[in-house]
């Protein structure tokens, strides 16, 4: 079958940043001094085993990035048309879990809907639970339904234990090769933790990670593993599918962010007089303003904008990748003026210091010396603004959401989630799944997220460095 | 002093004149009324007549800036502009869409927000404090890198599972307490305390932890270690010394939050059914009721801009020398 790709705004944003990301690591490999606080980072447990969660995530919300729509059957060659339903690589890897839609809200692992209907069983009609049409549809009858659960959780298992120590026994291989150790002398080397990097929470947290897939992916095939919602879509897809609205919201908006931060940060520290008056004036106005309300007003606009100008997008999904990015570039704008006031502080000191001085008096333009000497002295402050913020966006998210003024209603969002499911709480017996699985998995990023810029805040900051 | 707090109070009338301006530009210029009327009477169908009507109703069927049509002052104050933006200056902030008067319905929602807001400020100062004061007298210890550990974990929850969890277990499964609601004078303190609770709780963490550090800092000074030298308990060290003066970042920064505790909580408040002045705001920004969230922008910013001149008395009370840059 054919496709036509799309690359919506964010993901062109995404790839772009990814390049970046890229480019920077490329360039801090061969630079010993850059490279030096990132080895302190890696030889940090938390930190590291933080990372390998933060890398699953991310590797998700890549596959999620890619977008395509499909061609419809029945469309001539020579003129296609296309389905306007824009789906992800990730959609296809996980199809299954997008098509298998029941009627309404079903419990976790169940085999039966959430609420009584009247039935045709054996010629007459009953008032009773019905079978799902796809979870448990397998089972002939309803006494199988723990022993079955319970042999493909096991199944999954080993299957992720097997994965886990085929890759321990690369990894054992490779090390040892690279290091010049026998298998027996590398794994003790490994279970006394003295690899010179935490191979055994590594080790550890993988392991734990390829069980939990084999898990899910061994009972996703045959049941709902966090049920369905009101109209009956599988919980866990919606969940997955979350996780890069929650990665776009926090990595594009610090993106928005840098560059005003930066660029004003350092003006208003370097050049100090009128400038800094100016700039200081712009961030008190910008931060005096309630920042939730500063972006409800933006994000009425933007719906405004959107409403009026139906013909620029073509497809449901443009139209809420736009209203993604306009929140990221709303929440950008609001939220730079506390790194600007961290940098305008810091160039204020460095501007004094004696090379700078020698600089000046050498001649050399304040675009070289703002360049060459106080952009990288400040930037680890970035670099640690970066990761802090990252984990409190995704949490903002949530609560914007259900301000009314966060992402689409249509958008797959952990905040969408809480606030369709919040209340539900009150329906009896309680539909808590929904609820359950969005705080779980943004539990799981922000709390990687935190631990891991705890592990490069303690290694890039200068202050903590001597002290602890 | 007097002369250092006017400089400070002057300085706030241009920040003033600028988030009016900002609001102004945001809610008439770039958003105009006619999109705001056709976002509120529903995008398709709605006729040029029912816009305009729409227009003379709130009051914004006149000039933004310059009324050519009017003579002397009136030129000027017979404007959008003058007319709702320049009159917040007096505290005049017009009708809702609902008809009623937004100076009154701020005046009457202020004590519920306080009621809440200010206990969740002191109950949580006290026991983030203890927290970070006991990480700290434990400090490089496992119990000192578990208690960060735990803080980073409820850092990691979302507020809203705070609120959600203690409604559910607190008020529905166990029925401890009411799950939502309000009522003035001695009745009303079941309702603050569940609200109050999870505040506190869901600030534990990057409170307690934030707190540790200033701690932390304060206890490598060199009056620490003479303390220390003059034969002192840790115990004593830590309460009579450290405490005291790692106080001071810690109640300046309480300073500039004061006058914003009149705004209250948006979620809490409106999770909570407390009629305060966040569940006013999350209904304006719910209805899209432009004139309210107007008002509500000013008056944080006014609140925000206390709380800054507030905060600079305190440190020039607290360091003199502040005074004479």
């Amino acid at each position: 079958m054919s496709f036509m790709p799309v690359i919506l705004w964010t993901d062109a944003l995404i790839f772009a940043l990814l390049a970046a990301v890229l480019a920077l690591v490329w360039f801090i490999r061969r630079h010993e001094h850059l490279l030096a606080p990132w080895r302190v980072v890696a030889q940090r447990p938390m930190a590291m085993g933080a990372a390998l969660v933060l890398g699953a995530f991310v590797v998700i919300g890549l596959l999620d990035s890619l977008h395509y729509r499909e061609r419809l059957a029945d469309s001539p060659a020579d003129a296609p048309q296309y389905s306007v339903e824009v789906l992800s690589v990730f959609d296809a890897l996980v199809s299954g879990l997008r098509t298998r839609q029941e009627k309404t809200y079903s419990a976790p692992l169940a085999m039966q809907l959430y609420a009584k209907e009247f039935i045709e069983r054996d010629g007459e009609t009953v008032r009773d639970y019905p079978r799902l049409k796809y979870g448990g549809a397998h089972l002939a009858q309803a006494d199988d339904h723990r022993h079955d659960i319970a042999r493909r959780a096991l199944v999954g298992l080993a299957q992720g234990l097997a994965v886990s120590l085929l890759l321990f026994g690369l990894l054992a291989a490779w090390q040892g090769r690279r290091t010049q150790m026998d298998f027996g002398v590398w794994l003790t080397a490994w279970g006394t933790g003295r690899l010179g990097w935490p191979g055994r929470t590594v080790v550890l947290i993988l392991a734990i990670m390829l069980m939990l897939a084999g898990v899910l992916v061994q009972l996703a095939s045959g049941y709902h593993v966090f049920g369905t919602d009101k109209v009956g879509q599988d919980v866990l897809y919606i969940t997955l599918k979350s996780i890069r609205t929650g990665l776009v919201i926090g990595t594009l908006t610090t993106l928005v962010t840098l560059p005003l931060a930066i660029g004003f940060g350092i003006a208003a520290g370097y050049f100090r007089g009128w400038v800094d008056d100016v700039i200081q004036y712009v961030y008190t106005v910008l931060n005096s303003i309630p920042g939730v309300l500063l972006i409800a007003a933006a994000v009425l606009i933007v719906q405004v904008y959107i409403e009026s100008h139906p013909e620029v997008f073509d497809t449901a999904a443009a139209r809420a990748d736009v209203r993604l990015l306009a929140l990221c570039l709303i929440m950008g704008v609001t939220s730079w003026t506390g790194l600007a006031r961290l940098l305008r502080g810091e160039s204020l000191k460095l501007r004094t210091l004696d090379y700078v001085e020698a600089a000046r008096a050498f001649g050399v333009s304040h675009a070289r010396i703002i360049s060459r000497h106080i952009f990288p002295n400040v930037f680890h402050l970035v670099l640690i603004a970066i990761v802090l913020d990252f984990s409190g966006l995704v949490l903002a998210e949530a609560v914007l959401s259900y301000v009314g003024v966060g992402v689409d209603p249509s958008m797959y969002s952990w905040g969408n989630m809480i606030n369709g499911a919040r209340l539900e709480l009150a329906r009896e017996p309680v539909v808590w799944w929904q609820l359950g699985a969005a705080f779980a998995f943004m539990f799981a990023l922000v709390l990687a997220a935190n631990l891991f810029a705890d592990g490069v805040r303690d290694a890039f900051d200068p202050r903590l460095g001597g002290r602890r | 002093m007097f002369a250092y707090i006017l400089r400070r109070v002057l300085y706030a009338i241009p920040i003033l004149i600028g988030v009016n301006l900002l609001t102004f530009a945001l809610f008439f210029v770039v958003n105009t009324p006619d999109d705001m009327a056709r976002l509120q009477l529903g995008v398709k169908h709605v006729t040029p007549e029912a816009i305009e009507r729409w227009k003379v109703e709130h009051g914004y069927d006149k000039p933004l800036l310059l009324n050519a049509e009017a003579t002397g002052s009136a030129q000027f104050t017979d404007t959008i502009f003058f007319q709702h933006s320049a009159a917040m200056f007096a505290f005049e902030f017009g009708k809702g869409d609902d008809g009623r008067d937004i100076g009154n319905e701020i005046r009457t929602r202020m004590g519920p927000s306080l009621a809440i807001a200010l206990p969740v400020l002191v109950i949580g100062l006290m026991v983030n404090i203890t927290f970070a004061l006991l990480m700290v007298f434990f400090r490089a210890t496992y119990l000192d890198l578990w208690g960060v550990v735990l803080c980073v974990v409820l850092m990691s929850i979302s507020g809203l599972f705070y609120i959600i969890a203690g409604q559910y277990f607190i008020a529905k499964l166990w029925n401890l307490l009411p799950i939502s609601g309000f009522a003035g004078g001695i009745d009303g303190f079941r309702f603050i305390l569940l609200p109050v609770l999870v505040s506190v709780v869901a600030g534990i963490g990057s409170g307690a932890r934030w707190y540790r550090t200033i701690f932390l800092e304060e206890i490598g000074r060199d009056y620490v270690r003479t303390a220390r030298a003059k034969g002192l308990s840790e115990v004593r060290v830590l309460f009579r010394h450290v405490l005291k003066n790692g106080m001071i970042p810690i109640l300046t920064g309480v300073v500039v939050v004061l006058p914003l505790l009149f705004m209250g909580s948006l979620i809490t408040e409106s999770f909570f059914g407390i009629p305060g002045l966040g569940s006013y705001t999350i209904d304006a920004i719910q209805a899209q009721d432009f004139a309210v969230v107007r008002a509500m922008v000013f008056l944080g910013s006014f609140l925000y801009i206390v709380g800054l001149i507030l905060t600079d008395i305190s440190y020039s009370w607290v360091d003199p020398r502040v005074r004479l840059q």
